[in-house]
């Protein structure tokens, strides 16, 4: 099997986010960078696959230079080779993603499959994969939490209320993938060391505009609750319930 | 015109997509123009009735021999066929996993922006371009966006406001029309369900949610909180260290890249609360902490507190509850 996963490279923002200046970025010069766990998901079920059937696994990043990083993540886990599509680091709207992936594909690349995660960590667009497959005119399923390969297909599920919802899809195919697929792998040292020989092409994109606009970012406010403390260790108990009775919960 | 989704399952109404229509309803009453409802197969028909006090005007139903179940490019067709035909101001629908999907499909469709997670509109003066407000980082960041389409795509974002279904009594005009769907169209369906945990609460649904993090320990120390959640006819969840740790299943996982609950009252167990768990309980109306830091972060978020080690003021607390229920 081919698989192509694609990730995208967002800062380790920790408990409190910290905007830039002109309130159009976070302020990212005293954190590090990963991608959202739905997508550390999507590269070990493609690692995995390719083991269990064969094939290769190509992840691919649109970003700035430095988001070369997280494809060698990618790579140190199992995937085979990189492709980075190279902005200038400003922020792209979904449509644009999604045509430069949907492009680059389209000119030099088949898959049997094309994962992604669900969801981007920062921007939660929520549309990438399903324009992507779209703009490829292939099958596609969001929120997968488990994939089977049926020989020509795929059987794939998500939760719903109550259980679970079985979708099945001929291959090629897109899928987005949630965190829970699967528990990822770590890197080791040796597969740390491996990646770095790996391939890694670098292909650069011009912005194209899209129609949606970054204006600026603001903090939510705060939840403005005071908590009451209700008291120390075991003693609280009653006051528990006397706020539980309050609130109806215990009669 | 507001054309909204009103997403439901063989009939039965997701009660999100009562917050897209309060937010439908609003939008539509600032700007001077009637909200419009979309439903999607036969079986939504009884959904109709009852829209009309959330606004809704007129009930659209799409109607089609393969429209039985669920099928996402299926449901997007339906949405932009009816878009392009009443070419109302906005298309909206609550960024639930159907709705998040569906919109997506139908944004591909009509080659047009689509901004997910909003919670509010800025600005929707007429023309092209709208300001909005929606959810990064799960809601822990906000972003300003200008959106230019000449019918704007938004998703709203889950439990960002409160349905509010006070408009008249009575029934929507109901009107049938039939998409015309393609065999791709309904390539992807459901095409079968597994159901599990038939009558246990679920997370998302549930009034009680007995949260564990970790300062429960390990997979054994749920059982209390178990027996908690059991006693206030509530369901278990966990943080995402839990899950990591192969403690709970991933289901079980509150937050960002795990369920978003809303319930009446969460009760969060040895859980510092890590931005990633707060986005996922920060709808619950009532936040109980039990917590051996005081300092811990999920306190900012809380109502009331217990300060002390979860392994002793779990298992007195139901205690108390049965001594106060007399069982």
């Amino acid at each position: 099997m081919r698989i192509l996963v694609c990730v995208k490279r967002v800062p380790i923002t920790g408990g409190k986010i910290v905007l830039s200046d002109d309130a159009r970025t976070i302020d990212t010069r005293f954190l590090g960078f990963t991608v959202s766990p739905h997508e550390e998901c999507a590269v070990e079920e493609a690692v995995r696959l390719v083991e269990a059937h064969g094939g290769e696994t190509v992840v691919l990043t649109l970003g700035p230079v430095e988001a070369e990083e997280q494809l060698r993540d990618a790579m140190a886990i199992g995937a085979d080779r990189g492709v980075l599509l190279e902005t200038d680091g400003a922020d792209w709207d979904p449509q644009a993603t999604a045509r430069a992936i949907a492009e680059r594909v389209a000119e030099q690349e088949t898959f049997d499959l094309l994962l992604f995660g669900n969801e981007a960590a920062d921007s939660g667009d929520y549309q990438v994969a399903v324009r992507v497959a779209h703009a490829l005119d292939l099958p596609c399923v969001t929120g997968v939490k488990s994939l089977e390969i049926l020989g020509g297909r795929i059987a794939v599920k998500r939760e719903a209320a109550g259980g679970w919802e079985v979708f099945e899809l001929p291959l090629p195919a897109v899928v987005a993938v949630r965190e829970g697929i699967n528990l990822p792998r770590f890197p080791s040292v040796p597969g740390r060391l491996r990646a770095r020989k790996k391939p890694v092409e670098t292909v650069p994109v011009k912005p194209e505009a899209g129609g949606q606009e970054m204006v600026l970012l603001r903090l939510p406010e705060g939840s403005g609750k005071q908590v009451e403390v209700l008291g120390h260790g075991p003693e609280a108990a009653p006051r528990v319930v006397e706020v539980l009775r309050s609130l109806g919960m215990v009669s | 015109m507001i054309l909204t989704l009103v997403e439901h399952d063989r009939g039965r109404l997701n009660e999100l997509s009562l917050e897209a229509l309060t937010f439908g309803r609003r939008l539509g009453d600032r700007l001077g123009v009637p909200q419009h409802a979309l439903l999607i197969g036969e079986q939504a028909r009884s959904v109709a009735d009852g829209l009309s006090a959330f606004g809704v005007a007129v009930a659209h139903l799409a109607v089609h021999d393969e429209l039985w179940d669920y099928a996402p490019r299926a449901w997007a067709r339906s949405v932009a066929e009816l878009a392009r035909v009443l070419e109302p101001s906005a298309a909206l629908a609550s960024a639930s996993d159907r709705g998040a999907e569906v919109m997506a499909y139908a944004a591909a469709l009509l080659d047009a922006p689509l901004a997910a997670n909003c919670v509010e509109i800025v600005a929707a003066e007429p023309g092209d371009a709208w300001t909005v407000t929606r959810q990064r980082w799960g809601g822990s960041l906000l972003e300003q966006a200008k959106v230019s389409a000449p019918v704007k795509l938004l998703t709203v974002a889950p439990h960002a406001l409160l349905p509010h279904g006070d408009g008249p009594s009575g029934t929507a005009e109901l009107s049938t029309f039939m998409p015309t769907l393609s065999e791709q169209d309904l390539a992807v369906r459901i095409t079968d369900r597994v159901e599990v945990g038939a009558g246990k609460v679920s997370l998302s649904e549930a009034k009680v949610v007995v949260g564990g993090g970790r300062g429960v320990g390990g997979a054994e120390g749920f059982g209390q909180l178990e027996e908690l959640a059991g006693l206030l006819g509530g369901a278990v969840g966990c943080s995402r260290v839990v899950t990591s740790n192969g403690w709970r299943p991933h289901t079980d996982q509150i937050g960002q890249t795990g369920t978003r609950i809303a319930p009446d009252l969460y009760v969060a167990c040895g859980i510092s609360g890590a931005t990633q768990h707060i986005v996922g309980c920060r709808a619950a109306k009532k936040i109980l902490v039990i917590n051996t830091d005081p300092e811990a972060p999920i306190l900012s978020q809380a109502d009331y507190a217990i300060i002390g080690d979860l392994r002793q003021v779990i298992p007195a607390i139901s205690a108390e509850i049965r001594k106060a229920s007399g069982a």
